[in-house]
């Protein structure tokens, strides 16, 4: 019977020094032990977390590298394509401009050659007149020098004229 | 040939060193009596507290007896018990307070001044008993367990400060598992939210129970049965039992008074099987906890008494034979005996968790 009696100063003994032991090592032991490692799985979960997110923002720098990249690209192409317009644009342009001033030039140049040539044939018309008219002259004074020449002449207008 | 036997002689003499050393008490016991080895008061002899620890033959500790009286406290070393040869009781007098002592089996009483020992006829004493709060064997014992408890804490602790960010190391690493074994394996799953609270505590029980259990398993310590008395284990049980009526939310007890979806015609039977529940629950914690322990310290003995009687029956040879197989089992339970003592603080913790979460549980 005395195996399942409790003894009175056991249950006074145990009683007390489980009440101190649990203060004492509550303060001195699990207090701090518990803060610690919950504190060091804190500080492994964070630099996990900190380096999940640097990862993550490794991508992100990467793929906005790539971006920027492609953007340049896109831009050195669209600079091309407008430079090569613009160059278009300017050839066609004075080629446009070229040809208009060669036509100007040519057309001008048709012009002053057409009034040269009308002016030459006005004076080479003038000079004509005046070498008929010395000719004439000169043929007159021949042939009328004589009156048989004289009288052939009045009757061949004189057969010209129609009296009606 | 000659060396077989030399060998077995070998084991033989090994095997009874082995065996005194699991039971030292009875041997010494058996041998200052000269009487026939009684086993069964041998083990009782180990299981039970005493006024004083037994290390071998004629070699005691005696520890401080503290008692009350009605006319007040008297403190006086065991070994001022001294042999009464009139009465043939062992007994004291004080000097402060004048009160007589006498003690027999593990028991101390008041010597009644004019009727002296007074017993009923089946030889139970019926003296007055003044209150013995001595430092009884598993109470030096519990003393020694909490020693060793702020030793390792204590240093532990201190590595945690001084280690900061650091890697465990040394006592820290070895403790370090069990310590999360309790917050993660126990406390988490068991209460949930709000274990926290609790963690002190079940840290505490555990290893409270665990480094005592192994303690009872250490030879030559007189064979402190600690967390085997069930006054220790009673205490430890009320500690769980008060922790969780302290605790216990509204729902708790509306589980014990109103169990939800239940008929109403069942409530009669429900009620009070319920409310046996929240008492059977300290109880059988403090039986298990006893139960296993003393028990492992019983088979142990048991082994270790075999020899002896074979010895006693058929000559110093038979006790020989015997011890062979008495240590193989003996060298087993052992193994058994240290896993029971962490099974066994698990076991406690964990229920006790599970009862603190089913107290804060909040209602559904």
């Amino acid at each position: 019977m005395g195996l399942v009696t409790p003894g009175f100063g056991l249950i006074f003994w145990t009683t007390l020094s489980f009440l101190i032991v649990l203060f004492l090592l509550r303060k001195m032991a699990w207090g701090p032990i518990l803060k610690s490692l919950k504190e060091r799985e804190d500080s492994i979960e964070g630099a996990l977390q900190s380096a999940e997110k640097a990862k993550e923002e490794m991508e992100k720098l990467q793929s906005s590298n790539e971006a920027l990249l492609r953007e340049a690209r896109d831009e050195r192409d669209l600079l091309l394509k407008e430079a090569r317009a613009t160059k278009d644009a300017i050839v066609g342009e004075a080629k446009l401009k070229a040809k208009e001033e060669a036509d100007r030039i040519i057309s001008e140049a048709r012009t002053a050659i057409e009034n040269e040539k009308m002016a030459a044939i006005t004076e080479l018309k003038a000079e004509v007149a005046n070498i008929s008219l010395d000719i004439a002259e000169k043929l007159l004074r021949k042939e009328l020098s004589g009156d048989a020449g004289q009288q052939e002449l009045v009757d061949n207008m004189l057969s010209k004229v129609k009296l009606n | 040939m000659e060396k077989r036997s030399l060998q077995a002689f070998r084991v033989g003499v090994l095997s009874l060193l082995f065996s005194l050393i699991f039971n030292l008490g009875s041997f010494a016991s058996s041998e200052e009596t000269k009487k026939s080895f009684d086993p069964g008061e041998t083990i009782m002899h180990h299981v039970m507290d005493a006024h004083e620890i037994h290390i071998t033959k004629g070699v005691h500790i005696p520890l401080p007896c503290i008692v009350k009286a009605k006319n007040g406290f008297d403190l006086f070393s065991f070994s001022s018990f001294k042999k009464n040869e009139s009465l043939g009781y062992l007994t004291y007098t004080s000097g402060s307070t004048g009160n007589t002592y006498f003690y027999e089996h593990g028991h101390i009483y008041l010597l009644d001044s004019e009727k002296g020992v007074m017993t009923d006829e089946t030889g139970s004493i019926l003296n007055e008993a003044p209150y013995d709060i001595s430092i009884t064997k598993n109470v030096a014992g519990m003393f020694l367990g909490i020693v060793i408890m702020f030793l390792i804490f204590l240093t532990v602790a201190k590595s945690y400060k001084t280690r900061v960010g650091k890697a465990p190391k040394g006592i820290q690493s070895l403790m370090e598992p069990l310590i999360l074994f309790v917050r993660d394996e126990i406390a988490k799953p068991s209460i949930g939210h709000g274990y926290e609270r609790f963690m002190p505590f079940l840290l505490t029980i555990f290893f409270f129970i665990w480094i005592l259990n192994m303690l009872g398993l250490i030879p030559f310590l007189g064979g402190m049965n600690v967390t085997g008395n069930i006054g220790v284990t009673m205490v430890l049980a009320l500690f769980t039992f008060v922790i969780t009526s302290v605790n216990a939310k509204k729902g708790y007890w509306m589980h014990i008074v109103a169990p939800p979806g239940v008929p109403l015609w069942l409530l009669p039977i429900m009620v009070p099987i319920e409310i046996l529940g929240v008492f059977s629950k300290p109880i059988v914690l403090m039986l298990r906890l006893f139960a296993n322990i003393t028990a492992g310290h019983i088979v142990l003995l048991s082994f270790a008494s075999l020899i002896f009687i074979f010895a006693e029956a058929n000559g110093p040879a038979a006790g020989f034979g015997v011890s062979i197989v008495s240590v193989a089992f003996s060298v087993f339970m052992n193994f058994l005996e240290l896993l029971v003592a962490f099974l066994q603080a698990y076991v406690f913790t964990l229920l006790s968790a599970l009862y603190f979460g089913m107290a804060t549980e909040e209602a559904h």
